[in-house]
């Protein structure tokens, strides 16, 4: 069966995850990225690329940073934007996702920015215009359930390659809960396709999904040890219903072992950097004196993600 | 009516004169008279048939028995009706079959046994066997009536999705049914530990981010069923074996001596937990599909006889309920039609004789319901499955009688078919390519 995100000719039609992607087209992504950062410093911070065409953010689940970072990239693009929380509107009336996505298609959109609870819920979207409408619309994956988040996986690659240059050298740890966490699987699927050779995990067992060591990564249960001379830190947020469900016991407990301080970060090597998707939870997973340390790169990746997220509609939209 | 049946290949449990029981493989001719079989091989002296037909492309087995058909009556009548599945049924050459008691309400009142029966009998097609709620309303709290249920028409007592968390309900259960003789049909899955899961624990559902519902879910169950067994004496049927880990303890209990069978879907000997893809929702059963290892050892146990009897686990479902993503969409698939040729393959591909594979469809799922059917004698009800196991065909919308259309094998092509059925001596599906003489 091909890919649903790839045309038959290989070419990205819509952008679901980063699993199976050639690092190729990792680094043209990224590589077309860099271009868009310009744009974003200028005066005028318009280019036409997607003049005309339709975006529209479909938000099943609520969130309001990544809704506006794709708002701000589609605009920056020149597109127009149609925000819909759908959690709101049409599912609360008992419409069907796939009659939700007909009738918007009916209104001509080109391109769907999806956010959704439930893992896979992009790719039914993305087979079904494909059954439907040919080649003519995209979707692009902001997120669903546990399974992907690709636009903050290449945005994470970006940071990563701006600060580290050689993705082949590097000693990379995930911190956190990955069993929950669409950001850490797209983040691993994306270091080891570009020849990260040490993706280490640490978290308690309680949070980690089964399979990691097929997925190429290093398990650590003791952070100390996880962190020993790693070049990157990447931090992942902590959602206070984990409490519940006999996961953790508590926030303070988890901070205690778990939480990033400067204690901790001093076993990393001295130039290592820290990353976190946000929004974050100063003094759960991170202390602020880190969070707004030297080594921490938090905003520079909001920065990155804009001309990253304008690299992937323009490159979709590209291939028409 | 006498209808004469000739050069068919006859396959699978024969009771032959002087020889008792035999899994069958041989050309042999059959002659029906008043709805039941009249001679096998040798004509009857005087037979005078009114219907000749010329088998000799085919194979003759017994009627099909299927473990677990739901036939959405009463209550989801707007998934798939009484008449629109036990007609799929009789397309799938199946005869005789059971359905769960997860029903709307759930068959938990003997009058709603006596309804869904008198409905069946009005239909004049497959032989049903309810079964009967272990509990009323399948709540887990309080048991049902089995004795009048039992007389109402149930052959056993089941549940409905994970066992229920109160185990001092479940021995209470077991105790009642063992004073009656009756038999509880079980779904080994803890409560807990199936809790929200969508597909098989491991490194797929890791991958895709679906919550896993673990092996141990039925390790754990099968533990306490066994523990309860031991203490009660009960007699119990599993339903829908679905891991390695399980099937050991399967094996030893069988060793042990503990009056337990078991059933395999059929979907569950072919797929894995790999075929979901990219979050195919038609690959979303109940239980999931597991690890290969454990797709391997349900073909084994099958094999072997640590598994009795294959059923369709059918379970017809609309698309309002399918077209949703992974975790959304219901579990289950339609089975009915597809329950010989997934068998069938199953054989082929495991070095299993056709007559052996058939027992497991017919005479084995008999002996677990306690009746008199799935066997070729003389003097038997005439009830038969005549099929070309060697007709490739497409599964799609026209194949496909039942109305539920969801299955994992949506537009694949599958060998080997029912081509015609036989009840109690009439014809009642025929899309076989003969002649028929009139004598």
């Amino acid at each position: 069966m091909p890919h649903p995100q790839l045309r038959s000719n290989g070419e990205l039609k819509h952008l679901l995850t980063i699993e199976g992607l050639p690092g190729v087209l990792i680094h043209q992504i990224l590589d077309t990225a860099k271009g868009f950062l310009g744009v974003n410093t200028r005066d005028v911070k318009k280019v036409p690329l997607l003049r005309g065409k339709s975006v529209f953010n479909l938000f099943f689940e609520n969130s309001t940073r990544t809704r506006t970072t794709f708002e701000i990239a589609a605009t920056r693009l020149s597109a127009d934007v149609v925000n819909l929380n759908i959690n709101t509107s049409s599912a609360a009336k008992g419409e069907s996702l796939l009659d939700t996505i007909d009738n918007l298609v009916a209104m001509h959109a080109d391109m769907f920015v999806v956010r959704h609870a439930s893992s896979g819920a992009p790719f039914l979207i993305a087979e079904h215009v494909n059954r439907t409408r040919g080649d003519g619309v995209h979707v692009i994956n902001a997120g669903d359930g546990r399974h992907a988040h690709p636009t903050q996986g290449l945005l994470d690659m970006y940071t990563i390659r701006h600060f580290k240059k050689d993705f082949t050298q590097l000693s990379v740890a995930i911190v956190g809960d990955v069993l929950h966490s669409r950001v850490a699987r797209s983040d691993i699927h994306a270091l080891t396709t570009l020849g990260v050779p040490e993706v280490r995990v640490i978290a308690p067992l309680t949070l980690l999904p089964s399979g990691l060591d097929q997925m190429g990564c290093q398990v650590y249960t003791d952070m100390k040890k996880g962190l020993k001379d790693v070049d990157v830190i990447i931090m992942l947020r902590l959602q206070s219903e984990r409490m519940r469900g006999a996961l953790l016991p508590s926030a303070q407990e988890y901070f205690k072992h778990y939480g990033l301080t400067q204690e901790k970060l001093a076993l990393a090597k001295p130039d290592a950097i820290v990353m976190h998707p946000g929004p974050m939870n100063r003094g759960v997973e991170i202390e602020s004196a880190v969070a707004d340390g030297p080594q921490a790169v938090i905003l520079d990746q909001v920065t990155f993600g804009i001309a990253v997220r304008m690299a992937v509609m323009s490159l979709l939209v590209a291939n028409p | 009516m006498r209808i004469s049946l000739l050069g068919g290949r006859l396959v699978g449990p024969v009771l032959a004169d002087g020889q008792g029981l035999v899994l069958h493989d041989a050309i042999t001719d059959l002659y029906l008279a008043d709805g039941r079989i009249a001679a096998i091989g040798q004509k009857p002296a005087e037979f005078q048939a009114d219907l000749t037909l010329d088998l000799s492309a085919y194979c003759i087995a017994p009627g099909l028995v299927d473990l677990a058909a739901r036939l959405r009556e009463p209550g989801f009548e707007y998934k798939a009706t009484l008449e629109s599945e036990m007609q799929a049924a009789l397309e799938g050459g199946i005869t005789s079959l059971s359905c769960p008691p997860d029903t709307d309400p759930p068959l938990d009142e003997p009058g709603l046994v006596e309804m869904l029966k008198h409905r069946a009998r009005g239909l004049q097609a497959a032989s049903l066997y309810p079964l009967g709620a272990m509990t009323v309303g399948l709540k887990g709290e309080i048991i049902t009536e089995m004795a009048e249920l039992s007389e109402a028409g149930c052959i056993g007592f089941g549940h409905a999705g994970p066992m229920f968390t109160d185990t001092q309900v479940l021995l209470r259960a077991m105790q009642y049914a063992k004073s009656f003789g009756y038999t509880l049909w079980i779904q080994p899955c803890d409560f807990f530990l199936s809790r929200g899961g969508v597909a098989h624990s491991g490194a797929v559902a890791g991958r895709l981010g679906l919550s896993g519902i673990p092996a141990m879910a039925e390790t754990v169950a099968l533990h306490t069923i066994f523990e309860l067994m031991r203490a009660t004496g009960a007699r119990v049927h599993l339903c829908r074996m679905s891991s390695s880990a399980g099937l050991e303890l399967l094996k030893k209990a069988r060793e042990d001596g503990l009056a337990v069978t078991a059933d395999v879907a059929v979907h569950h000997l072919h797929l894995i937990d790999i075929d979901i893809g990219y979050f195919d929702p038609n690959m979303r059963v109940d239980p999931p599909f597991r690890s290969q290892r454990d797709r391997d050892a349900l073909r084994a146990a099958l094999k072997s006889g640590v598994i009795d009897a294959i059923c369709s686990d059918h379970t017809p479902l609309d698309d309002d309920e399918k077209q949703l993503p992974f975790a959304e969409a219901a579990a289950g698939a339609s089975g009915l039609e597809l329950l010989l040729p997934l068998t069938l393959k199953w054989a082929d591909e495991s070095g299993v004789g056709l007559s052996e594979a058939v027992d497991r469809l017919t005479r084995q799922p008999a002996a677990v319901l306690g009746i008199d059917a799935g066997v070729i004698a003389q003097g038997a009800v005439a009830d038969l499955c005549v099929f070309d196991p060697g007709d490739r065909w497409t599964v799609n919308a026209t194949s496909l009688c039942s109305q539920g259309k969801h299955t994992p094998y949506w537009g694949r092509e599958l060998i080997g078919r029912n081509r015609l059925t036989i009840v109690a001596g009439r014809i009642v599906v025929n899309h076989a390519c003969l002649n028929p003489s009139f004598i």
